[in-house]
């Protein structure tokens, strides 16, 4: 008997329902399969490495190749492991951050509300800015350095990480703060906000999603970085990703795997741990364009 | 009266387009002046000049005998409340309220005193611990009105306040805003494309199109005595009748097609000349059904119950009439009917410069 239409439509397993799901499985597996193995490649001995079975689970559990990695390793002629590389990372990576993110949201607010002569000329240079390879500068801003004094130190890859990260966080918080709703800023005009006040009472608590946006793309940007850590920081402040490849890439000696695989995974936990934490912030705050007051 | 708030000669330009025209307007102390225009008049760009949002290209404005033309908003003394209430969102109303007061560093007994004032006056008391975003619109607004009372400016500046509003809600707020300058007799600027609102509110109403102010004057002359064909067609809604009709100077009538209306009770008759081309304005509420040597006859084409009154739409010549009528009578469609107009209440343009004649 044809049942007659009433109340919810009842779900129905199409064809193309099933090809997604197939395609979203097979992806899953390929993105997945590199993690499994080096989950499963670090946990090995060097013998059953060898044996080269790269798929099957460890016959029998070791960990000595995380500790090793993360304080025994030779990077070089010094074997610490990578401890020092992670703090030179958070050295290197939290005061970027926060000075790149606090510039950028000062550069998009005035841009966004201060509408000043010339600011459209500006704003066009940050996109341009945006998408130059930075290849391009980085002799150009060497040289800087150098005359500045501040080249292969602390401050001088801070300054660089800041730099280029400003143009494209600028453009997200512009566009962020243009979506506000402007008679916001006019009645803090008439309340009696100047650009610094408005800025710290009004704007920045209305900031939260976006600065949640900007600072995972700059945690995760910065921590990722190779080349301009390898070619700023100096020997004192080598990023970890910069001696992670030192650890990998041995001219002499065995290349122990399983310490190569534990040394790739702690370099990538920060970044890992920053998506899973902010996911939801992070779509929220993309999508936080129209929010209403 | 002493003026409070002078616009002076001023005129704003927004890139090459020019918005505001040389336009001047004195406002009196205790004045509630409404600013009433279509989208795109101008009105609302006056308003921002007034507040200091926007920067004049030329002329001046002045508040309580003080040039502030240069000066920032906040050295103006003005209060505003904006169409989308622009409340903190992240701060809660009794922040909102007291924003502007901590900015200038007012001691915190003064401003809970006035918070309290306010709060009171407007009955927001139980709202000052909740999120702007737990509000309703209403509730909103209230709370946006009582952000600019707690700063006793000299002037109060509304930006279409009730547009976001449903109808009963702008019906209630818009007797709370006259109440309050009842009771506060503060300066108010009020702009606005609402009509019911600008006639119920104002001590005076600007009508405005294009960047010029068409007519400024009392709710009352401006809905009996409209200026021009403009302010005529805008203000009043079901909107003025009008037929184009040439004047017969020696009969005293004017002619629009086989019809005559004769016109000798016309207040400024003496003004018509002969043969000229005039538009006939009449609205729908003096206009009668009845017989007598002067009435048209007519059929009825449409008839709307409005409750109160009930509106019959029917046509002479071609030109569609609409009549006022009350809730009770009872027309049907076709019905034949003879029509005569209260030609002292009517209005008569020239049809060329659309002057009041």
């Amino acid at each position: 008997m044809r049942s007659i239409p009433a109340g919810p439509r009842p779900k129905h397993l199409t064809i193309g329902r099933i090809g997604l799901y197939c395609f979203i499985f097979v992806c899953a597996i390929f993105f997945l399969m590199p993690l499994y193995v080096m989950i499963i490649t670090s946990l090995k001995d060097m013998d059953e490495i060898r044996a080269a079975n790269i798929l099957n689970l460890p016959k029998e559990l070791s960990f000595y190749s995380w500790p090793k990695a993360w304080s025994q390793a030779c990077t070089g002629f010094v074997c610490e492991g990578l401890k020092p590389g992670f703090f030179n990372s958070v050295k290197i990576t939290v005061p970027s951050v926060i000075v790149s993110v606090g510039l950028s949201a000062l550069n998009g607010y005035a841009l966004a509300f201060w509408r000043f002569k010339g600011a459209y000329l500006f704003f066009g240079l940050c996109l341009f800015g945006a998408f130059i390879p930075y290849q391009v500068m980085v002799y150009p801003l060497l040289k800087i350095e150098d005359a500045l004094g501040i080249y292969s130190t602390l401050p001088g890859i801070i300054l660089v990480h800041t730099i280029f990260g400003m143009p494209i966080l600028t453009l997200i918080f512009r566009n962020f703060y243009a979506s506000l709703p402007i008679d916001l800023f006019k009645a803090a005009r008439i309340d009696g906000g100047n650009f610094v006040k408005i800025f710290i009472y009004v704007i920045i608590p209305m900031s939260t999603p976006i600065t949640i946006v900007a600072v995972i793309l700059q945690v995760t940007g910065i921590w990722n970085d190779f080349l301009l850590g390898l070619v700023f920081a100096g020997r004192d402040n080598q990023p970890m990703t910069v001696q992670l490849n030192n650890i990998v890439q041995v001219d002499y000696g065995v290349a122990e795997y399983n310490v190569d695989m534990s040394a790739t995974i702690l370099t990538s936990l920060v970044p890992l741990f920053v998506y899973f934490i902010s996911g939801r912030w992070f779509v929220r705050g993309i999508a936080a364009g129209a929010i209403k007051g | 009266m002493k003026n409070n708030v002078e616009v002076k000669n001023i005129s704003f330009s927004y890139g090459k387009t020019q918005i505001l025209k040389d336009l001047s307007l004195d406002i009196k102390e205790g004045e509630f002046m409404v600013l009433l225009g279509p989208s795109g008049c101008g009105k609302t760009t006056l308003l921002n000049c007034i507040a200091g949002l926007l920067d004049l290209s030329d002329g001046q404005i002045w508040i309580e005998d003080d040039n502030v033309t240069w000066k920032e908003p906040k050295d103006r003394h003005i209060g505003m409340v904006f169409q989308s209430y622009a409340l903190y969102p992240s701060m809660t109303v009794e922040k909102n309220l007291s924003f502007g007061l901590r900015m200038m560093n007012t001691p915190k007994n003064i401003i809970n005193e006035k918070i309290a004032k306010a709060a009171n006056l407007l009955q927001i008391n139980e709202l000052l611990k909740r999120k702007p975003s737990q509000l309703s619109g209403g509730q909103r607004q209230r709370v946006a009105i009582g952000r600019a009372l707690v700063r006793d400016a000299k002037v109060f500046l509304f930006d279409e306040p009730l547009s976001n509003l449903d109808a009963k809600l702008r019906a209630e707020l818009r007797y709370e805003i006259k109440r309050l300058h009842r009771d506060l007799s503060n300066t108010m600027i009020y702009v606005t494309h609402d009509q019911i609102e600008a006639m119920t509110l104002a001590d005076r109403i600007s009508v405005m199109k294009d960047g010029l102010i068409q007519q400024l004057d009392t709710p009352k002359q401006i809905y009996n005595k409209p200026a021009n064909l403009f302010v005529a067609g805008f203000i009043g809604s079901p909107s003025m009748n009008f037929l184009n009709a040439k004047f017969d100077k020696s009969n005293q009538k004017i002619i629009f097609g086989k019809k005559q209306i004769d016109i000798s009770k016309y207040e400024s008759i003496n003004n018509l000349t002969s043969d000229q081309e005039v538009v006939f304005g009449i609205r729908p509420e003096n206009i009668n059904i009845e017989k007598n040597e002067h009435s048209i006859h007519c059929k009825v084409e449409l008839v709307e119950p409005m409750g109160a009154d009930t509106l019959v739409w029917t046509s002479v010549e071609g030109n569609p009439i609409s009549i006022r009528l009350e809730g009770s009578s009872n027309y049907n469609l076709n019905d034949e009917i003879n029509i005569s107009f209260d030609i002292k209440k009517s209005s008569i343009f020239d049809s060329k410069s659309e002057e009041r004649i």
